[in-house]
């Protein structure tokens, strides 16, 4: 009951030193913020000093100007392929579809294997073997199999991001605490309590974990797809540049898919938090 | 399992005169556990222990010597060896709903809120969801934390943590309560106030208690009897009886004569069995 009144009266005892380490953290952020913008600045900045001096070749190594130029005229005039919206919408639905197969899969895979050791063990040394080659070469053979159109671009996408999800969930499963099972058991739960109601709140920090680099992942089997034969999206844009030497043009590319990219981790993140709010609040709104 | 069967028809006479005499029966009973490697390593060996209804027993012993071994077999979470385990006169065949286990470790679900989490017992056991969580309510209220119910476990303090783990333990009306060293993670003021709330909860209850502890003082100011377990493998070196009025207050009961006589003649035993452990610990670390 004492604990009640304490922290009852705590609001008002803090309240001074409340607002003066509510003013600290303002002024880090605002700090942390401003250091950002001047980074940028900075790398932006000197990089096309360089190129306008003449230590870097622009025709070779790109130049920010150019870039935007680039932008522009994809924007308004769209790209040798057709409009850029559609471009971007034709690789973010390849990367969205091969994500969420890749992620179902590696859950259902891993949240199966994790709890049944014996098919672990059997499996695992082509499991190690199937994580260990290069997959993205697998992209030829989805190519050869599937064709120009989207299904093989999912296909690499879905190979990149299960392994990813799978190690983490199995991860997570392998991880739960022993006594928490052993509790959730003589609390009287049956074993479908204890895989829904233990093991998957378990391992879905994990899971969720894994997201954040999966997503960049698909992003990168649909562009990789699109490289190795396509007929849209941005992976066929970055090609096309390649071949008429516009490096501005692929430094263009790259700069949209890091945009896809941010936004997806923005969204993952806000995921993150609606999943696991019982967790305790280490991330802080300074690692967004 | 198979060799139960049979033998359990065999003795079917004393099995009934059990049944009304004690609430748990251990009858030399032996444990093994393999290691990794498959090097096999006895926890229990030829342990006979018998806990009556509404008894509370402590067992105390050196630290690893297999004291959380007997309750794992009580429970049913393991099974023995030899020998045979009997909960109300019947042989321990799985996990019985009329057990409660109180752990070591924080074994709260991290996930749930408080509500839920003393709710989870009923939720299991297919009580409908307002009944549960009406239960809950009560049980959070008896253990001193309304007002708390929608707290995430990580949001409270260690001992907060261990009264909705007993309130999630006593809201399954167990009659059978095991215990291991539930308090060891506190700090001593919050764990004399625990145990006191601990006797208080169970005095309302016909529960009987196996309550396993490294602290001989804890075990003594609890208990109606001390069953002392040697260095591992663990079997019963002596069992004492502590003659203390109830009710007790934990935090002024260890100052008594009767209890620092009971303290000094348990403490002969324990000692040798401590020391035996320690010099075992510190030939295995070399």
């Amino acid at each position: 009951m004492n604990v009640q009144s304490n922290t009852a009266s705590e609001p008002t005892f803090l309240s001074l030193e409340d607002q003066a380490y509510q003013a600290k953290l303002r002024r880090r952020r605002t700090l942390v913020y401003s250091l950002r913008v001047l980074f940028l600045v900075l790398i932006i900045g000197g990089w096309e000093v360089c190129t306008r001096v003449g230590l870097v070749d622009a025709f070779f190594w790109g130049q920010p100007s150019g870039i935007w130029q680039q932008l522009v005229t994809w924007v308004t005039n769209g790209t040798a392929q057709g409009p850029l919206w559609e471009q971007i919408w034709a690789t973010l639905e390849e990367a969205l579809l091969g994500f969420v197969i890749g992620v179902v899969l590696g859950i259902i895979f891993g949240v199966v294997l994790g709890q049944y050791r014996f098919l672990a063990d059997v499996l695992s040394p082509y499991i190690k073997a199937a994580n260990a080659i290069p997959r993205v070469v697998l992209g030829s053979i989805f190519a050869i199999g599937f064709g120009l159109g989207i299904q093989s671009k999912v296909a690499l996408a879905v190979v990149l991001v299960f392994f990813i999800v799978f190690f983490n969930a199995f991860q997570g499963v392998r991880e739960a605490d022993r006594s928490l099972l052993a509790n959730a058991r003589i609390l009287g739960a049956n074993q479908r309590q204890i895989s829904v109601g233990v093991i998957i709140p378990s391992a879905l920090t994990w899971i969720i974990a894994s997201l954040h680099t999966s997503f960049s992942f698909a992003l990168v089997g649909a562009v990789v797809g699109e490289f190795l034969g396509s007929t849209q999206g941005i992976g066929l844009m970055i090609e096309t540049a390649q071949g008429t030497f516009n490096a501005n043009g692929v430094f263009a590319a790259m700069t949209i898919l890091a945009v896809i990219a941010l936004l997806s981790e923005f969204l993952i993140t806000a995921l993150e938090n609606r999943l696991i709010s019982w967790r305790p609040n280490t991330v802080s709104d300074v690692t967004l | 399992m198979p060799i139960d069967l049979p033998m359990n028809e065999t003795i079917t006479p004393p099995d009934i005169s059990s049944r009304n005499t004690s609430a748990i029966t251990l009858q030399n009973v032996t444990k093994r556990f393999r290691t990794p490697t498959g090097q096999a390593y006895t926890a229990l060996h030829d342990l006979s222990l018998d806990v009556s209804p509404g008894e509370f027993c402590a067992v105390v012993g050196p630290t690893g010597c297999g004291k959380s071994t007997t309750l794992g077999l009580i429970s049913g979470l393991e099974r023995p060896n030899q020998g045979e385990v009997q909960v109300m006169g019947q042989t321990v065949q799985g996990i019985d709903p009329r057990i409660g286990y109180v752990f070591q470790s924080d074994a709260v679900f991290p996930w749930r809120n408080v509500l839920r989490n003393v709710a989870a017992g009923p939720l299991f056991r297919g009580i409908p969801k307002t009944e549960a969580f009406e239960k809950a309510r009560d049980w959070i209220a008896r253990v001193g934390l309304s007002g708390f119910e929608n707290h995430f476990p990580h949001q409270l303090s260690g001992g907060m943590r261990k009264r909705v783990a007993l309130a999630q333990t006593f809201i399954n009306e167990p009659q059978i309560l095991l215990m291991d060293e539930p308090f060891s993670a506190l700090d001593v003021q919050t764990r004399a106030l625990m145990e006191d709330e601990l006797l208080n909860l169970w005095s309302s209850t016909s529960a009987s208690v196996v309550f396993v502890t490294h602290d001989l003082e804890e075990a003594i100011s609890l208990a109606d009897r001390v069953c002392v377990l040697t260095a591992g493998p663990a079997t019963v070196k002596g069992i004492y009886t502590i003659d203390l009025p109830r009710p007790r207050k934990v935090a002024e009961i260890r100052f008594e004569p009767r209890f620092v006589n009971l303290y000094h003649e348990i403490w002969e035993d324990l000692r040798n069995e401590v020391l035996i452990s320690y010099e075992r610990a510190k030939q295995h670390g070399q």
